[in-house]
C-alpha cells in the first residue's frame, strides 16, 4: 500500500496542482513542491519504520522489503506488483529528492501555464517512481511509457528554440526502443505459456524461464537497445544532447538526474538478471560502447560552445562507466555503477541548473559569449567549480567513488577496457575545465549586470554539494542497502555471468 | 412457370456486358453528371441479374432484392446530387479530375 | 598526543571551509588569523606529537571511520605515522606556516584575500593527507586534491586567460601522471587485495619475486603519477608555467610541497620498487636526464620565477637520482633541504617582484644588494644552498646523493643485461650529476650577480615588512642549518651501506659547486665570457633558444597531443552519427513522398487502381483454386 500511495500522491498531486492553477500562477509550483517533499518525508517514515525483516518474493532471495500484490488482468497473468528493495529505494529517494529541486529550478523561469508544466514534471516523476517499484513486466512497461508522455509534452511545450525537433527525437528514439521491449516482453510472456500452459508477466516468475540460448540472445537485446537508449549509451545517444539542451531547466534535471537511470536501472534488474548467459557472451560488447562511450562523449563535450550541450555529452560519459559497471557483474563494478547513478544525477542536475540560471540571466547558453562570469557571480562561480570538479571525478565526492569502484571491479575482468576507460578521467579535466574557463574565468565583461544565486539556489545547491561530498566521504550506508541485492543478483546468476 | 424464353447465362452476361458499361463509364468519364449515371447503369445491371437469378430458381427473394436495390439507387442518386451541386457549387466545374482536395 | 592527530589536518580544512562560507565577508584580520593561525596551530600540534613520538618510535595508526566496505575492498578514513610522515608533515606544515605569514602581508591589497586563504589552506589539508594516509586510496584523495589546489591557486587571478591556460596545463598534465597512478591503484588491488601500504608491501613481498613482470608494471603506473606531479620527463613541462601563481604558491605548492609528492609515494612504496630493479634504475635515469635538461633550461631563462621553476624540476630530479639508486633517506633529506632553500628563494623573489612593481625579468633589475638588503643576503643563503656551497644544508644532501650514486654497483638486472648494459652505471651517474651541480651553481649564482650586483635598472618603491621578512630570516637559518640535522628514517627504509669512497671523489664532488660560481662570477658579473665566441654565434643562439625554451617539449606536445586533440574534437563537433539516424529519416521521408504521390485525390485513378487490384486479387484467388 506504502508503494501505491507514492505513486498515486504524485499522480493525483500532478492534477492537483494543475487545477490549483486558478489561484494564481504561483500556486501550482508551491503546491507541486509540497507534494513531492511531502512524498519524500512519507517514503523516508514509511520505510524507516518497517517492522519486518528483508523477506524473498518467489523465488528470488530475501531482499525485498515491501511487496504489494493487485490482480489485473488474471486471464494473461497481469498483476498490478509493486515491490521495494535497498537498489529501488535508493533511486526512489534520488527521484523525489531531485524532483524537488527540480520544481525549485524553475522558481525563476517565467513559463506559461504554469499548473500544466507541474502537473507534467509530477507525473513524470510518478511514471519514473513506478519504474522503480514495478515488478510486472506488462506494469513495468506501463510506468516505462507514462514517464515519457509528460516529458515530452515539457520539452515540446516549454523548451527552448529548437524544441519541436528534440522532443519529436526524443520520443521516437525512446518509443521505438520501448516498442523492441514490449515484444521481448510479450514473447517472453508466451514462452513462459508454452512452457507452463499459463501466461505470465511476473518478474519472478519469468527469472526461472528456461530459454534457448538463440531466443533468449535476441531477447536481450530488445531488453538491452531500451535501456541503453535511454542510458544514453554510445551509438543511441544522439537524442541526448538535443533534448538536454532544449528542455527547459526542470526538464534537464529530471531528465538527465532521473530518467536516465532507469535505462541504468532497467539494465541492472532485467536484462542481466533474466538472461544472464546472453548478457555474458554480449558482454564484451556492451562493454566497448561504454568505453567508446566515455570517451566520445568527453571529447564532444570538449568541443560545444553550448554549455548545456556540453553538460548533456558529459552525461554520455558518465553514462558509459554506468554500462561498463553493470557488465563487469562484480560486487565491485556493480556498487560503483549505482553509485555513479546517485551522484551523477546531482552532479549533472545542478549544472544543468546552473546552465539554466545562465541562460535566464545573459539569454545565451554559448559560452563564447561569457567570460569573467566569476567577477559577477561569485556564488555561482565557486558553485559551477565544485560541480565541475565532482563532474571529473575529484576524489572526496561521489563521483570518483563511483569511477573508482566502477573501474576498480572492471580491472579484475578485463585490463586493458579499464585502461582504455580511464582515459576518460584525463579527458573529463579537459572538458571540465575548459568549461570553467570559458564561462567563468577570463576578463569580465561589463554587459553582464547580473545577480548572483539567491538564498533559495544556494538552498538547493546546498543540499547536493553535501549530498556529494556525503557520498564521497561517506557512501557506506548506500553500499549497505544495496549489497543484499547486488549479492543476490550475483548469486543468482552465479554460472551465468562471471 | 415454364418455358422461360431465354437461358440464364444470356441474361447473365447482358448484366455483365451492363456492369462492365457501367464501370468503364464510371472509370473513363470525368462528369459527375455522366459518373452518377454510370452508376445506376451498374446497380440496374446487378439487378437484372438478381431478377435473372430468382427467376430460374423459381424465387422470390431476387425481386425483393431488386426493390432494395430500386430504393438504394434512389437514396444514391439524391446525396449524389446533393453532391453534384455542392461539387458544382466550390470547384465551379463538374470535371471530377479537378476536384483533388483528398491530396492533402 | 598521538590521538589527536586527525587535528592536525582537520584544523587547516576547518579554517578553509570557513573562509570559503564566509566567503570574503570577514575583515581582513580575521582572515590572516585564520589562515595563517590554523597551519600555526597544525605546525604546533606537529611538533608536540613528532617530539613525543621521537620517544616510542613505533609506527602509528588510527581509523577514524571504514570509507568503505565491499567485500574485500576495506579503505578505510585511516592514517599512518611514521617517522617519513612526521618528516613530511614538519615540512608541511613548518614552511607552511611560514609562508602563511609571509602571504599576509604578500597578498595585502588583493582584493580575494579571503578565496587566497581558503585555497592555500584546502592545500595544506589535502597534502597532509597525502602523507599520513594509510593507504593508497586515501593517499589519492590528498594526491588529487593538492592537484585540484594546485589548479585553483596558478589561476588564482582568473582575469587574465594566460592563468586559467597554465593552471589547466599543470593539471592535465598531472591528471595524466594520475590516471597511470590509478591504473597501478587497480592493478594492486586486484592482485593483492589490499590497498593499506604496509599490508600491501608485505604481500607483494610475499608473492612476487625480484624481476617479475607484476611488480615491475604496478611499480611503472606508480611511477607514471610520480613523473606527473613532481614534475619530471617527460610530464615536467607544466611546471614552469605554473608559475603564473602569486609567488607563495609557487613557494609552497610548486617548490616546497607538492612537486615532492612523488618522492614521498616512491619513498613510501619503495618495498615495491625493490622488487622492481628495472624500474628503480629507469627512476635513476629519469631523474638524471631531467636535471640536466632542466639546469640546460634554467641556464637561459630571463624570469627570475622560471628560473627557479627550471631548477626545482632539476632538484628533484636529483631526488628521483637518489630514489633510483636506492638512497632512500639521502633523497628524502634532499627533500627537506630543498624544501627550505626553494622556499627561501621563492620567498625572496616574491619579495623582489613585491618590491617591484610586479617586475619579473631579471635583467630589468639588478644592484638591489644595497637597496633590499634582507632579500640579498636571504637570497644569497638560498642560491649557495641550492649550489651546494660547502657546509649549507643543500651540500649535506647532496653530497649524499651523489656519493650513493657513485656506489651504485648496477645494473645487476636482468633486463637490463639483455640488453646490453653490462657496465656499472655508478659512476656515469656521478658524472652527470656533477655536471648538474656545476650548472646549478652557474644559474643560481647567474641569478645572484644579475639581479642584486651591477647596475640598477628599476627601483624598489617598499620594503618587505616584517611579516615578510621573519619567514624569510627563519627560512635562512634553516637553509645554513637545516643540514645538520640527521633525519631519523632509519628505520622507515632498509639499511644503506656507509660511504667509502675515495677521498678524491669527495674533493672533486665539493670542487665543483665552487667552480660553478667561480664562472659565474667571471661570466656575469666580471663580464669576461670567453665562450662569446659560441653563445653570439647563430648555432649557439639557436642553442640558447632552444635551452630556453625548454628543449622545445611544449612545441612537441602541442603539435603531436593538443592540437590533434582539438582538431578531432572540432572535426566531429557536428555529431556525425546523427548523419546515420537522419539518413533513416530520409529514408522514411523519401518512401512517404512515393507513396504519398499515388494519393492523388483523384476519384477515377482510385476507381481504376482498384479495379485492377480486384481484378488481380480475383486472378490470383482463381490461379489458386
Amino acid at each position: 500500500m506504502i508503494m501505491l500511495t507514492l505513486i498515486l500522491v504524485l499522480l493525483i498531486g500532478g492534477a492537483v496542482s494543475w487545477w490549483s492553477e486558478r489561484f494564481g500562477s504561483n500556486t501550482p509550483r508551491l503546491c507541486a513542491l509540497a507534494i513531492v517533499v511531502a512524498d519524500l518525508i512519507y517514503l523516508l517514515v514509511a520505510t524507516s519504520s518497517l517492522s519486518t525483516e528483508p523477506f524473498a518474493i518467489g523465488a528470488s532471495a530475501p531482499t525485498w522489503l515491501l511487496s504489494y500484490q493487485l490482480d489485473w488482468i488474471p486471464r494473461f497473468g497481469i498483476s498490478l506488483h509493486l515491490a521495494m528493495d535497498g537498489l529501488s529505494l535508493i533511486l526512489i529517494t534520488l527521484t523525489l529528492v531531485l524532483g524537488a529541486i527540480a520544481i525549485i529550478s524553475s522558481w525563476n523561469e517565467k513559463n506559461q501555464r504554469q499548473g500544466f508544466f507541474q502537473a507534467n514534471i509530477l507525473w513524470t516523476l510518478a511514471g519514473v517512481v513506478g519504474v522503480f517499484l514495478a515488478v510486472d513486466l506488462f506494469l513495468f512497461f506501463l510506468f516505462w511509457e507514462v514517464m515519457l508522455v509528460p516529458m515530452y509534452l515539457l520539452i515540446a511545450i516549454w523548451g527552448h528554440e529548437g524544441r519541436a525537433y528534440a522532443s519529436m527525437k526524443f520520443f521516437i528514439f525512446t518509443q521505438l526502443s520501448g516498442l523492441l521491449m514490449l515484444v521481448a516482453i510479450l514473447l517472453l510472456a508466451k514462452l513462459h505459456h508454452s512452457a507452463t500452459g499459463v501466461y505470465s508477466f511476473s518478474y519472478f516468475e519469468l527469472l526461472n524461464l528456461d530459454i534457448d540460448s538463440n531466443t533468449a540472445y535476441w531477447l536481450m537485446l530488445g531488453f538491452f537497445i531500451a535501456f541503453v537508449v535511454k542510458l544514453p549509451s554510445f551509438p543511441f545517444h544522439t537524442w541526448l544532447p538535443d533534448a538536454h539542451t532544449q528542455a527547459p531547466t526542470a526538464g534537464s534535471v529530471i531528465l538527465a538526474g532521473i530518467l536516465l537511470k532507469t535505462g541504468a536501472y532497467g539494465l541492472i534488474r532485467f536484462t542481466v538478471p533474466l538472461f544472464p548467459n546472453a548478457a555474458l557472451e554480449f558482454a564484451p560488447i556492451a562493454m566497448t560502447l561504454g568505453v567508446a562511450g566515455i570517451i566520445y562523449g568527453a571529447v564532444m563535450a570538449f568541443s560545444q560552445s553550448d554549455f548545456k550541450r556540453l553538460v548533456a555529452y558529459s552525461s554520455v560519459s558518465h553514462m558509459g562507466f554506468v554500462l561498463l559497471g553493470v557488465f563487469a557483474w562484480n560486487a565491485l563494478a556493480l556498487q560503483g555503477a549505482v553509485m555513479q547513478m546517485v551522484a551523477h544525477g546531482f552532479s549533472t542536475a545542478a549544472l544543468f541548473m546552473i546552465a539554466g540560471a545562465l541562460q535566464q540571466r545573459l539569454h545565451t547558453r554559448d559560452m563564447n559569449k561569457m567570460g569573467g562570469l566569476w567577477h559577477h557571480m561569485p556564488r555561482m562561480g565557486a558553485v559551477a567549480l565544485f560541480f565541475a570538479l565532482a563532474s571529473l571525478g575529484l576524489p572526496g565526492l561521489g563521483n570518483f567513488v563511483a569511477e573508482f569502484l566502477v573501474l576498480v571491479g572492471l580491472f579484475a575482468v578485463s585490463p586493458w577496457t579499464t585502461a582504455v576507460a580511464a582515459l576518460g578521467l584525463i579527458t573529463a579535466a579537459i572538458y571540465s575545465l575548459i568549461m570553467m574557463q570559458k564561462a567563468f574565468y577570463g576578463q569580465p565583461s561589463s554587459e553582464f549586470e547580473v545577480d548572483d544565486f539567491a538564498i533559495l539556489d544556494m538552498a538547493a545547491m546546498g543540499v547536493m554539494i553535501i549530498a556529494l561530498i556525503g557520498l564521497g566521504l561517506y557512501p557506506q550506508p548506500v553500499f549497505d542497502l544495496v549489497q543484499p541485492v547486488i549479492d543476490a543478483l550475483l548469486a543468482a546468476t552465479m554460472g551465468g555471468a562471471l | 412457370m415454364d418455358g422461360l424464353a431465354i437461358p440464364l447465362n444470356h441474361v447473365l452476361i447482358v448484366a455483365t456486358l451492363l456492369f462492365i458499361t457501367g464501370l468503364a463509364g464510371l472509370m473513363f468519364r470525368r462528369n459527375v453528371i455522366f459518373i452518377l449515371m454510370a452508376l445506376e447503369v451498374m446497380l440496374n445491371s446487378a439487378g437484372l441479374a438478381f431478377v435473372a437469378a430468382g427467376t430460374a430458381w423459381q424465387q422470390a427473394d431476387g425481386q425483393v432484392i431488386f426493390m432494395l436495390i430500386l430504393a438504394v439507387a434512389a437514396a444514391e442518386v439524391s446525396v449524389g446530387l446533393g453532391l453534384v451541386l455542392q461539387i458544382q457549387r466550390r470547384f465551379r466545374t463538374l470535371d471530377m479530375d479537378r476536384a483533388t482536395r483528398l491530396n492533402s | 598526543m598521538l590521538n589527536y592527530v586527525w587535528l592536525i589536518p582537520l584544523l587547516p580544512f576547518i579554517s578553509s571551509v570557513l573562509l570559503i562560507l564566509t566567503a570574503g565577508r570577514l575583515p581582513r584580520k580575521l582572515i590572516a588569523v585564520f589562515g595563517a593561525g590554523s597551519v600555526g596551530l597544525a605546525a604546533l600540534l606537529v611538533f608536540a606529537i613528532g617530539l613525543q613520538f621521537m620517544q616510542t618510535q613505533t609506527p602509528y595508526s588510527v581509523q577514524l571511520w571504514t570509507w568503505m566496505d565491499i567485500g574485500d575492498f576495506t579503505p578505510g578514513f585511516s592514517f599512518y605515522i611514521d617517522q617519513l610522515s612526521i618528516v613530511m608533515m614538519s615540512i608541511i606544515t613548518g614552511v607552511g606556516f611560514l609562508i602563511h605569514l609571509y602571504s599576509t602581508e604578500f597578498m595585502q591589497h588583493d582584493s580575494d584575500y579571503s578565496r587566497y586563504f581558503a585555497y592555500m589552506n584546502m592545500f595544506v589539508a589535502a597534502m597532509l593527507i597525502l602523507v599520513m594516509a594509510d593507504n593508497l586510496l586515501l593517499l589519492y584523495l590528498g594526491w588529487e586534491g593538492v592537484g585540484v589546489c594546485s589548479y585553483l591557486l596558478v589561476g588564482f587571478w582568473y582575469k587574465d586567460a594566460a592563468n586559467g591556460a597554465a593552471s589547466r596545463k599543470a593539471f592535465i598534465v598531472t591528471r595524466i601522471g594520475d590516471t597511470a597512478m590509478a591504473l597501478g591503484l587497480f592493478l594492486l588491488f586486484t592482485e593483492l587485495r589490499t590497498l593499506q601500504i604496509q599490508p600491501m608491501l608485505e604481500a607483494a613481498n610475499n608473492t612476487w619475486a625480484i624481476g617479475d613482470i607484476m611488480p615491475a608494471i604496478a611499480a611503472l603506473l606508480l611511477l607514471g603519477g610520480a613523473l606527473g606531479k613532481s614534475a619530471q620527463l617527460p610530464l615536467h613541462t607544466w611546471l614552469p608555467d605554473a608559475m603564473a601563481g602569486p609567488t607563495p604558491v609557487s613557494a609552497l605548492i610548486h617548490a616546497a610541497t607538492m612537486v615532492t609528492a612523488g618522492v614521498y609515494l616512491i619513498a613510501r612504496t619503495h618495498g615495491l620498487f625493490l622488487l622492481a630493479p628495472d624500474v628503480l634504475m629507469l627512476v635513476a635515469i629519469i631523474g638524471l636526464a631531467t636535471l640536466l635538461i632542466a639546469a640546460f633550461a634554467a641556464l637561459n631563462q630571463t624570469d627570475i620565477k622560471r628560473i627557479l621553476a627550471y631548477s626545482t624540476i632539476s632538484q628533484i630530479g636529483y631526488m628521483f637520482l637518489a630514489l633510483g639508486v636506492g638512497a632512500w633517506s639521502a633523497s628524502i633529506f634532499h627533500l627537506m633541504t630543498h624544501a627550505f632553500f626553494k622556499a627561501l628563494l621563492f620567498l625572496a623573489a616574491g619579495a623582489v617582484i613585491h618590491c617591484l612593481h610586479h617586475q619579473h625579468n631579471i635583467f630589468k633589475m639588478g644592484g638591489l644588494r644595497g637597496k633590499l638588503p634582507i632579500v640579498f643576503w636571504s637570497f644569497l643563503i638560498g642560491s649557495a644552498a641550492l649550489a651546494a656551497l660547502p657546509f649549507t644544508s643543500g651540500f649535506f644532501s647532496k653530497d649524499q646523493i651523489l656519493l650513493s650514486a657513485f656506489e651504485m654497483h648496477g645494473p645487476a638486472t636482468s633486463f637490463a643485461s639483455n640488453i646490453g648494459l653490462n657496465f656499472n652505471l655508478g659512476p656515469w651517474l656521478w658524472a652527470g650529476g656533477l655536471l648538474g651541480a656545476l650548472l646549478t651553481a652557474i644559474y643560481s649564482f647567474r641569478l645572484v650577480f644579475i639581479v642584486f650586483f651591477g647596475e640598477s635598472h628599476t627601483e624598489p618603491d617598499k620594503q618587505p615588512g616584517w611579516r615578510m621578512a621573519t619567514p624569510l630570516a627563519l627560512l635562512c637559518v634553516m637553509s645554513l642549518i637545516g643540514g645538520w640535522f640527521a633525519l631519523p628514517l632509519a628505520n622507515v627504509f632498509p639499511p644503506s651501506a656507509e660511504h667509502h669512497v675515495s677521498y678524491l671523489i669527495e674533493g672533486i664532488s665539493i670542487a665543483i659547486p665552487l667552480i660553478g660560481v667561480l664562472l659565474a662570477w667571471l661570466i656575469y658579473y666580471k663580464k669576461i665570457n670567453s665562450f662569446s665566441f659560441f653563445t653570439d654565434s647563430s648555432n649557439g643562439q639557436a642553442l640558447r633558444r632552444f635551452w630556453k625554451s625548454g628543449w622545445a617539449i611544449d612545441r612537441l606536445y602541442n603539435s603531436v597531443l593538443v592540437s590533434p586533440y582539438i582538431a578531432i574534437a572540432n572535426a566531429m563537433r557536428g555529431e556525425w552519427l546523427d548523419k546515420i539516424y537522419h539518413g533513416v529519416v530520409s529514408i522514411c521521408v523519401g518512401s512517404h513522398q512515393l507513396l504519398s504521390n499515388s494519393q492523388s485525390g483523384k476519384i477515377r485513378w482510385y476507381l481504376i487502381s482498384m479495379v485492377f487490384g480486384l481484378i488481380v486479387l480475383v486472378s490470383i484467388l482463381g490461379w489458386a483454386n
